[in-house]
């Protein structure tokens, strides 16, 4: 197939087309601005769906809805307007929901900066809002899999009935290269015959409820989200090893960090210096048993942890994973600076030194 | 073969639209190209830049701290970039706004007087497309065919009568390093 030059946040807004997103709702917020823009353009053009909110708390809310009402349903934003959203989140995923929400991450905390950044990890792995939930979380380290990930992400969604969290950056969103558009990989669904779309002679109502007021029937909803979510951790796992096989040093990282690492370890190996990349795509479910099994292997000495965070947040669930198998370094900047090739290059070579 | 070239500018002089010309025709040639724009305060009001990679090889990182060609537009871009360049790099300088010389003695430099051609050819807006010209020539690294024909693509319709003067000032940078 033919490449095509795009955008990262006009390719983001227009794979939601193609997946059949029939409503986008938004509100501007630098580096996302270009997803609500061009979707107020063409939404209209396919009879979808095109609402610009007052708010990103209103915006969720109408998520909300339209997913209630079983409609393919979409929001983005950037890291403070993500925060805003966090209420709805809980609320869709408690009622169960399938719904895709765009976070083109941004320095923090609070208003932050409008670079790129990736301090928004706990949040969206452990989530913001109140509650035992999970949302699943896909990273694009390229505008590529942004593409991608946005069409599969509806898919996900309506399978587990889930929000799923697309977590790119503002580098992901502003930078523009080739991409070529694939088939939208189709799922076996299953009907949304839970959707509130009026009752049409059915013997029961549906309805689309987070309150379970009863303890009991509540601590029961949380069990049956719990299976829902081990069921997930089970299929969706991804993650991508790039010359592992021999590394000593295996850099971990995702979205533009990981891609920064991939001319970083080209250099380090012309050098003689074996490293590799351990990227985890998934950040939830966290592919923790490959990066476990990774970590003992004989060849991996140790691992380097590059993250847009000042002191990491990602490095929990390689710690998590890695068991204190195998010492883990860090290099991390926040607030919308970007780590250098030339500041992993180095940061591998000192560990490596002081390894031996 | 990997070019790692800064482009920067004011805003509306065409710094990103050099730089988005240069990954559509790299990508026309079937070169790996990526474009990322600055976007934070110093495009408002002030200094817009933007990183482009052409290589043969899949990009790894779009941003990077040093880079083999600087095309600085303005004085500040030159006293901003200067330094990033890779020993042996090549510096474009547009010499109708930028009256320093390039400093560094390792550095090639390549004065292009992008507004006075542009003027000459009739419009003053297409004086990105001089400097274009003249990267083109002095890098080599695109055909001068695919360039014009990414113009012919450019402007079609009403705005086809475009064509003969961009590509007038594509050749004209083009013989500034000639």
């Amino acid at each position: 197939m033919e490449k095509e030059l795009w955008k990262g946040n006009e390719a983001i807004a227009e794979a939601a087309i193609r997946a059949g997103c029939d409503c986008f709702f938004g509100y501007p917020i630098t580096p996302q601005s270009e997803v609500p823009e061009y979707m107020s353009l063409h939404m209209p053009e396919h009879g979808k769906v095109f609402v610009q909110s007052e708010s990103e708390v209103a915006a969720i809310n109408m998520v909300y809805g339209a997913a209630g009402a079983g409609m393919r349903a979409m929001t983005s934003s950037s890291s403070p307007g993500v925060s805003l959203k966090q209420e709805g989140i809980t609320y869709i995923a408690g009622a169960e929901l399938p719904c895709v929400i765009v976070n083109c991450m941004r320095g923090g905390p609070g208003l932050g900066t409008i670079q790129p950044a990736q301090g928004d990890y706990f949040q969206a792995t452990r989530g913001g809002g109140n509650g035992d939930y999970r949302t699943v979380v896909l990273a694009p380290s390229n505008v590529q899999e942004a593409v991608d990930f946005v069409q599969e992400a509806f898919d996900i969604a309506d399978q587990y009935r889930n929000p799923v969290v697309v977590l790119a950056d503002g580098l992901i969103g502003q930078m523009m290269e080739p991409i070529v558009w694939h088939e939208v990989p189709k799922r076996k669904l299953p009907p949304k015959d839970w959707a509130t779309t009026g009752k049409h002679g059915r013997d029961h109502t549906n309805v689309v409820n987070s309150l379970y007021i009863d303890p009991a029937e509540c601590d029961d909803h949380n069990h049956h989200l719990d299976a829902k979510y081990a069921e997930i951790t089970k299929n969706e796992v991804r993650f991508e090893e790039r010359d592992c096989d021999d590394a000593e040093l295996v850099f971990t990282a995702y979205g533009t960090p990981a891609r920064i690492a991939i001319t970083a370890i080209e250099q380090l190996r012309e050098e003689g210096y074996k490293v590799g990349l351990f990227r985890p795509i998934t950040l939830w479910p966290f592919p923790e048993k490959p990066l476990h099994e990774l970590a003992a292997a004989g060849h991996v000495k140790q691992f380097l942890d590059v993250e847009m965070s000042s002191s990491g947040q990602m490095i929990d669930d390689i710690r998590l994973a890695v068991e204190g198998q195998k010492p883990i370094s860090f290099l991390g900047h926040a607030g919308g600076v970007m780590p250098t090739v030339e500041e992993m290059v180095e940061a591998a070579k000192k560990a490596l030194k002081e390894a031996k | 073969m990997k070019k790692e070239i800064i482009i920067s500018g004011f805003g509306g002089q065409g710094g990103l639209a050099i730089g988005k010309n240069l990954v559509e025709a790299g990508m026309a040639e079937g070169l790996e190209v990526t474009w990322a724009p600055s976007y934070g305060p110093e495009m408002r009001g002030g200094t817009a830049n933007c990183s482009v990679v052409l290589s043969d090889k899949p990009v790894g990182s779009p941003v990077f701290a040093r880079y083999t060609e600087l095309i600085a537009l303005n004085e500040p871009s030159l006293v901003k970039f200067e330094a990033g360049v890779v020993p042996g790099g090549t510096v474009f300088i547009n010499s109708d706004v930028v009256t320093d010389k390039v400093s560094r003695p390792d550095l090639k430099a390549v004065y292009v007087p992008c507004s006075t051609i542009a003027e000459e050819v009739g419009n003053p807006k297409v004086s990105n497309m001089v400097m274009l010209g003249a990267y083109v020539a002095e890098t080599k690294i695109l055909k001068p065919e695919t360039i014009e024909s990414m113009i012919h693509s450019m402007f079609t319709g009403r705005k086809a009568k475009f064509v003969p003067l961009n590509i007038d000032a594509f050749h004209r940078g083009m013989e500034c390093v000639k």
